[in-house]
């Protein structure tokens, strides 16, 4: 058995393993911890992997026809090294029968392609936006994401929550992208594409998640050093878990007396410089949110789990989780720590 | 000592004999001073490989850091300078020199000149090219020296505005990068001009432009696609280097600016790029499949069409890296239709090359091993861009690992495939010597499988939803196994490019003895001794079709009666 032959057999193989298994990741109901583009749970996506599954299926097929032709080539001309034959192969300069027959197959198949293309690309990119979609500004920031929703006065950071849509009740959620920034991108691979989050350009795009739980994603534009750690995490509520959550956002911080000191010292330390507690005198806008920190199961852009200790240690350095970060070490004593750490832990 | 059974060249040395060797200064000189086109070309493929290895140990330490989640073998801003300048380094420090050096060589000896049309233009570009190439190294240990690793970029090799600017990357590396390039970009804009000129006034007596070998037209499509899609580089290199100094507000967004301008600057240079990369493959592939097929090209005018079709096309398609940049769905739907008809003319060169094969008798020497396995790979990568093409699937595919599998893809599995395929092939010309066989099919067997296990399983970790350029991921994501392999793969191929290089300089001392032409070909480069005098050819050839010496070697049945 010839190199050659072994070498086609594999290259082969390769390509049908490539095309052949993807079919078989596809359609997993719900949130995964692998983000897979094959197994969808929300409308774009969903349209995307069966567009995909076709494309998938014309490249093959062509890899099969094109790779078999070369692979019988290389096998039945190869020089079979007969020394005493040294006479050189008929001469062929060209012929403008096959030429042109090899002209217009793929001139046919890229209009079929175009044609399927340019259908999803309106139907998902134009799709019209019903009057009850919920509306969520995404607001892109080194390196973190800020989540308004202008229609519910809400602000909160880093923990999309949108509502669970379903064939019977369709309830997209509509995003506004914008950058305080540099350029992200915003890629929950089991929802939808990836749109761009560009400073000084509005960009939209929608979901409708079909299963409830925890989607994750992550920015997908190189954004700057911590780019890799600027991850997304999408709930998807049931409605009641929606309406109760949407509820305790538009509540002001909770206030309590016990942790009067650690609120003194938010206050009167840099940290309100950029972060805002509503209800509070802290109203800066630089860092996420932290009215409601506590209702958010990470920190840091879904770097670490939201415990005490964590959120100790990110005041105390945040370098320790994630090198770069904009915030500051905050240089405050171990008491300031432990009552600022106190005060944060009541804001649920 | 040329065949004397080839007229061709003739044997007539009238280099004075010298009386002694030369001493290592004037050796020096010689080579600082030279303007002689072998020499220079040699000096550009030198460079070129040396930057393989720089680049290709950047490629290994991202390797190691990305083989385990949380990985801390580099800090991140490491990471992200490396990752920068590695791709930085192989397009434009390997692949674009690599191409210069190569048309440099043999293209004058194909179209039977004794050197380019402007020697001394010739040395300027090389050496800005290579200035630009070290000022760019400069950063790492430049600026505020070597802590950390210096000013390196660490922006991406596309460095998207605005986090080019002043307020976001304060260091120099910013600076380093744009007169870099643009220094050297001033280099190729020399380089693309000199081809140019050389190709159209310096033909030897008898061949027409359609008679010219199809390595000489790909590289003169090349020099042309060049000369157009530098300048757009440049300008906005420029652009961004007076908002960094002088106020300006091209790309700063804070004050009005575009970053979407700087993605439209950017890409309309990067594809047609991407096509000035892989256009020595083809000019390889055109040389090497026929010669070790036995038969002539098959269908060369329509190669010479399609090669000029690509190029072409190849301008309009830039905004297919930009389908998640939030363009009208006119727009995204227009460069669909644009970026698969590029794969018309590309199937059209398959198809040849295939027809080519077809009915020969297929010697697998190495060459010819590179040359199959770059068939195959890159129909898969043509195959791959094809659905990276579908914007709606790219919605999904763009900046994920199946992106960087595409694309390595085209650079490792065609261009470096064809590339190595090229060296083997043409390396006996410049230095008189074979390169080894046997270290050879190790080279390419070894490069094979690396190649296969990492690029065909970076497609599965893309789809598993991993983007390029990050330095590390949580380990929850599920993607740690397939980096392990895909590393693993790197270091296979980390020892095969070790093998290449060190066949490279055994061979030039050891290998066996070539003589003018070892693999019985058919262009004018092979009619001249091995190496070639400086003058090339002591009397000007001429030719009456494409293949001057198939005509030679069969008189009883020559080309031109053909043509």
């Amino acid at each position: 058995m010839s190199r050659e032959w072994l070498r086609a057999k594999y290259s082969a193989g390769v390509g049908l393993l490539l095309f052949l298994l993807l079919p078989g990741l596809a359609f997993a109901d719900g949130p995964q911890a692998t983000p897979n583009i094959f197994a969808p749970a929300s409308t774009p996506a969903s349209d995307i992997s069966h567009l995909a599954i076709f494309a998938l299926s014309v490249t093959a097929g062509i890899f099969v026809v094109v790779g078999g032709l070369l692979a019988f080539a290389v096998i039945r001309f190869r020089d079979r090294g007969d020394k005493s034959d040294k006479r050189e192969p008929a001469q062929i300069y060209g012929s403008n029968q096959i030429e042109l027959a090899w002209t217009v197959v793929p001139i046919l198949i890229v209009v079929v392609l175009f044609l399927t293309t340019a259908r999803m690309i309106f139907a998902i990119q134009d799709a019209p936006k019903p009057p009850h979609a919920v509306d969520v500004t995404v607001v892109g920031h080194q390196f973190w994401w800020e989540y308004r929703y202008p229609k519910l006065g809400i602000t909160t950071a880093n923990e999309l929550h949108v509502p669970l849509s379903s064939d019977k009740q369709p309830q997209p959620t509509y995003l506004k992208l914008l950058s305080a920034d540099v350029v992200h991108s915003f890629w929950v691979p089991q929802l939808a594409g990836k749109t761009d989050v560009i400073p000084n350009h509005e960009n939209l795009t929608w979901i409708d998640p079909k299963a409830p739980g925890l989607y994750v994603g992550q920015c997908a534009q190189f954004c700057g050093i911590e780019h890799a750690d600027m991850l997304l995490r999408v709930y998807v509520d049931t409605p009641e878990q929606f309406a109760a959550w949407v509820k305790n956002q538009q509540e002001p911080a909770v206030q309590d007396p016990t942790v009067a000191e650690g609120r003194r010292v938010f206050e009167t330390q840099a940290c309100m410089n950029c972060h805002t507690i509503r209800g509070t005198a802290a109203t800066g806008r630089f860092g996420p949110d932290l009215t409601h920190l506590m209702s958010r199961e990470t920190l840091a852009s879904g770097v670490i789990p939201n415990t005490p200790a964590n959120l100790r240690q990110w005041i105390e350095n945040p370098d320790t989780f994630k090198p770069g970060a904009l915030m500051p070490a905050m240089q405050l004593t171990d008491q300031q720590l432990d009552e600022v750490t106190a005060y944060l832990e009541t804001l649920k | 000592m040329a065949d004397h059974t080839l007229p061709i060249g003739g044997t007539l040395d009238v280099t004075p004999e010298r009386l002694s060797r030369p001493t290592f200064l004037e050796w020096v000189t010689d080579w600082v001073t030279t303007v002689d086109h072998k020499k220079l070309g040699l000096m550009y493929i030198i460079y070129s490989v040396v930057f393989l290895l720089v680049g290709g140990a950047e490629a290994m330490a991202i390797r190691i850091q990305l083989m385990f989640p949380n990985s801390h073998f580099v800090a991140p801003d490491t990471y992200n300078r490396l990752f920068t300048m590695h791709g930085t380094t192989m397009v434009f420090l390997m692949g674009m020199p690599f191409l210069f050096g190569l048309a440099n060589y043999v293209m004058p000896l194909q179209i039977g000149a004794r050197d380019m049309a402007f020697p001394r233009l010739n040395a300027f570009s090389f050496w800005l090219t290579a200035f630009g190439g070290l000022m760019l190294y400069y950063s790492f240990i430049g600026g505020s020296g070597l802590y950390g690793v210096g000013n390196a970029p660490d922006v991406t090799w596309w460095f998207y505005a605005p986090l080019t600017s002043r307020a976001f990357s304060p260091g120099h590396g910013v600076d380093y990068w744009a007169l870099s390039l643009i220094v050297s970009g001033i280099g190729t804009l020399g380089f693309a001009i000199n081809t140019l000129a050389t190709v159209f006034s310096m033909r030897c007596k008898g061949m027409t432009l359609l008679r010219m070998p199809l390595f000489s037209w790909v590289v003169t499509v090349a020099s042309g696609l060049l000369l157009i899609t530098i300048t757009p580089l440049t300008a906005a290199q420029i652009m961004l280097t007076i908002d960094r100094y002088l106020g300006g507000h091209f790309f700063d967004t804070q004050a009005g600016g575009s970053a979407v301008v700087w993605m439209h600057f950017f890409w309309i240079f990067g594809h047609p790029e991407v096509y000035v990369l892989v256009f020595p493959a083809f000019a390889i592939a055109n040389e090497v499949i026929p010669v070790f097929s036995r038969k002539a090209i098959f269908g060369y005018p329509a190669m010479v069409a399609a090669t000029v079709g690509i190029a072409f096309i190849s301008m309009g398609v830039w905004a297919h890296h930009m389908f998640t940049v939030g363009m009208t769905s006119v727009s995204n739907t227009f460069f669909v239709l644009s970026t698969e008809l590029v794969g018309v003319p590309t199937g059209i060169k398959i198809f040849n090359w295939l027809a080519t094969m077809w009915g020969g008798k297929i010697r697998f020497k190495t060459p010819m091993l590179f040359l199959t396995a770059f068939l195959f790979q890159f129909l898969i990568a043509g195959l791959t861009g094809i659905i990276l093409s579908i914007a709606p699937f790219d919605w999904q595919l763009h900046n994920s690992y199946f992106v960087i599998a595409h694309f390595h893809y085209m650079l490792v599995g065609a261009i470096i495939f064809a590339v190595s395929g090229g060296f083997y092939y043409w390396y006996p010309k410049a230095t008189g010597r074979m390169m080894s066989e046997t270290i050879g099919k190790w080279h390419f067997w070894l490069f094979l499988i690396g190649f296969h296990v990492t690029f065909d399983t970076m497609h599965f970790v893309g789809l598993e939803g991993m983007p390029r350029s990050i330095y590390s991921y949580p380990a929850d994501r599920g993607w740690q196994h397939l980096n392990v392999i895909i590393s693993i793969g790197g270091f296979i191929q980390a020892i095969a490019m070790l093998l290449f290089a060190y066949n490279l300089i055994w061979s030039l001392r050891k290998g066996e003895v070539a003589g003018n032409d070892p693999w019985d070909a058919w262009t004018l480069e092979w009619a001249t001794s091995s190496p070639p005098p400086v003058y090339n050819f002591a009397v000007e050839p001429e030719v009456r079709s494409r293949r001057p010496l198939w005509d030679l070697k069969h008189p009883e049945d020559p080309d031109w009666k053909y043509e």
